[in-house]
């Protein structure tokens, strides 16, 4: 039983990096109707300019900072200086591009950083925190919890309360008749990106310290757990989002504490499979119409 | 002449028989001139031949994008390894056996493309190659989870006979290799080649440029994209087990996530609108590690610097290619040759 409460909190500390990283997936999809299979690649590199700032300046928080600030400025350059130019008529070719930005970030990290762990500090300590003789929480993990709360009521705030918010959704939903209403529309789109990315650094600096440290390929099976999530999810809903990277994360973490950590892939595919074949577009999708 | 000419326009199968058969005497006489080396560069052509091949007609022909071909060349490679050496173990050897273990790959691989192809055939897009994706992840991790027939990590070697004697005593083991792999590829190359030209090719294509219009006319939309993913498994599946036979051995670490991205490369690369641009496809890929080599040495500055540059400076040069060619010339090499031919032959005089 003990076991099963540590598994169950330490999983719902994996979910919420996980809906975090799910999050910006949904932020890029609903904005410009891409799955941006460069976001763990644009996460990792903002990572690392966290960490340069760290080494330099010997400050956790600097780095945070800055690796927030990389991820928002990948974020807009990726969109300004590649997206943009990519033929939207077929979904291959949003695929291909992104998957070309993955081995062109992911060779220059190598370049630069060299191919090692390089190691990945946290601000707070890692020991759980003790309810009787259960081990529950490390301030670590509460930490987690209170950036990611933080950051989803930061997005539903600019979404649902701010007129740039506003903006944002008119222009992801209708462009054309937003752009005759004098929106910015393909600016609204290079701020989706640029947020989406940051969203995506910091899930990066989250979940790197927990894994085997600093790497060009860390998050590469981050990215599939978290695409996974934001399928469970139905990719079009934020909340969704969030259901599914907890969900996700329960079922990571009683997999490899039950059944051992080199089966966890294994059931990211059954469960993308199974929710996949009983509702292809998720599970809190909307019907759409027969076409034919 | 000119009844020959019509008769081979008017039967695809004859010319593509015809075609394949010169390209086999070519191939031939080539790898009695190649050096060891050459002829092994050249069974691995062949290899990923096969594979980029059959992602070529799901991809450029179907319109289903799969980031996990490289995770069915592992299955190809598993089972060939698996029934060789469980031949091998019940004493039954020889170079007949060969078909029987490649047959058993390409069967075993088709039931696995099925399994995927009937759930692909249902999802679009970014979703397929989320599925994908998460099917290279798990493979090679499926290795390690059942350690006792894969033995994880290190992985199987092969047990693979030498060349027949009846070829001579000292017939280089390399030249086999390559008629082993290259008899695979040409016959991967005419049946698929075929298949494009008939009239389930017709529908492969109808699916991929208009769902709803391939529907209207009567073309079973989701059949036809499970039997576009099982005949590219099964190619992948020959594929990997060609590989496993050329390296002797097959560990989970030669078929990772990456090789899946790079056969994705090659095929766009190369040209996504024809199974021509498979063979440059397949060349890249063997001529990739070479340019790794190289390209540490045209810069070597200090040994530091060297190493890191191996192997990362040319994994950005074709991220880079990837997304110039995505973006400014979606019809890869083929394409741009076939545009350089048409712009000849119209500069050309009329005859």
């Amino acid at each position: 039983m003990d076991r099963f409460v540590f598994l169950t909190f330490d999983g719902l500390s994996k979910g919420a990096v996980l809906a975090a990283f799910a999050l910006a997936l949904v932020l890029i999809w609903r904005a410009a109707r891409i799955v941006n299979f460069a976001q763990g690649a644009m996460a990792v590199a903002a990572a690392y300019a966290g960490y340069s700032v760290t080494t330099a300046t010997g400050s956790y928080w600097l780095g945070f900072g800055a690796a927030l600030v990389g991820g928002l400025l990948i974020g807009m350059v990726v969109e300004r200086a590649v997206m943009r130019f990519v033929d939207h008529s077929s979904p291959l070719s949003e695929v291909i591009v992104a998957l070309g930005l993955v081995l062109v970030m992911q060779a220059v990290l190598g370049m630069v950083y060299g191919n090692e762990f390089l190691p990945a500090g946290t601000p707070f300590s890692r020991t759980a925190l003790s309810v009787g003789d259960v081990p529950l929480l490390s301030r670590y993990d509460l930490f987690v919890f209170g950036a990611v709360l933080l950051v989803l009521l930061g997005l539903a705030l600019l979404f649902t309360r701010t007129s740039v918010g506003l903006r944002m959704r008119a222009s992801a939903f209708a462009p054309e008749v937003s752009r005759l209403l004098g929106v910015n529309v393909g600016g609204m789109l290079t701020l989706g990106w640029a947020l989406a990315s940051a969203v995506g650094a910091l899930a990066a600096m989250l979940v790197i310290p927990t894994e085997l440290g600093l790497h060009p390929h860390a998050m590469d099976l981050v990215f599939v757990s978290a695409f996974t999530a934001a399928v469970v999810g139905g990719l079009d809903s934020p909340p969704g989002a969030v259901v599914g990277g907890l969900t996700v994360g329960l079922i990571l973490s009683y997999v490899s504490g039950y059944l051992g950590s080199d089966v966890t892939p294994m059931a990211v595919l059954v469960l993308l499979l199974a929710v996949l074949l009983v509702r292809p577009g998720g599970l809190f999708s909307s019907t759409v119409a027969r076409q034919a | 002449m000119n009844m020959v000419k019509g008769f081979l326009d008017r039967s695809t199968l004859l010319r593509h028989l015809v075609f394949a058969v010169l390209a086999g005497v070519v191939l031939f006489l080539l790898t009695q001139q190649l050096d060891p080396f050459r002829n092994f560069q050249l069974a691995t052509v062949a290899a990923y031949l096969c594979a980029t091949a059959g992602l070529t007609l799901l991809v450029g022909m179907n319109g289903q994008l799969s980031l996990g071909h490289g995770a069915l060349m592992a299955v190809g490679a598993y089972t060939v390894a698996l029934s060789q050496n469980a031949l091998a173990d019940r004493g039954i050897t020889g170079n007949q056996v060969l078909p029987l273990s490649l047959a058993l790959g390409v069967l075993v691989t088709m039931v696995a493309g099925a399994v995927i192809g009937l759930a692909a055939a249902r999802l679009r897009g970014p979703y397929l190659a989320g599925v994908t994706l998460a099917v290279a992840v798990a493979v090679p991790a499926a290795t390690v989870t059942f350690d006792e027939i894969f033995n994880s990590e290190q992985g199987l070697s092969v047990a693979v006979e030498p060349p027949p004697l009846s070829l001579g005593l000292y017939f280089p083991n390399e030249r086999w290799q390559a008629w082993v792999a290259l008899t695979g590829a040409l016959l991967t190359m005419l049946l698929l080649a075929n298949l494009v030209r008939s009239r389930v090719g017709r529908n492969l294509r109808a699916v991929r440029d208009d769902e709803v219009a391939a529907r209207l006319s009567g073309i079973h939309v989701g059949r036809t994209q499970v039997l576009a993913f099982v005949v590219s498994a099964a190619s992948a599946g020959l594929g990997g087990g060609l590989m496993a036979l050329l390296a002797q051995s097959v560990s989970p670490g030669a078929f990772s996530l990456t090789l899946s991205l790079f056969l994705l490369m090659a095929v766009v690369i190369g040209g996504l609108g024809s199974l021509s641009g498979a063979v440059w496809g397949a060349v890249l890929l063997v001529a990739l590690p070479d340019l790794t080599h190289d390209s540490a040495q045209w810069v070597s500055l200090s040994p530091a610097v060297a190493q890191r540059l191996e192997g990362n400076l040319p994994l950005a040069v074709f991220g880079l290619t990837l997304i110039v060619v995505m973006i400014a010339a979606p019809g890869g090499v083929q394409g741009l040759l076939r545009r350089i031919g048409a712009r000849v032959r119209r500069r050309a005089p009329a005859r």
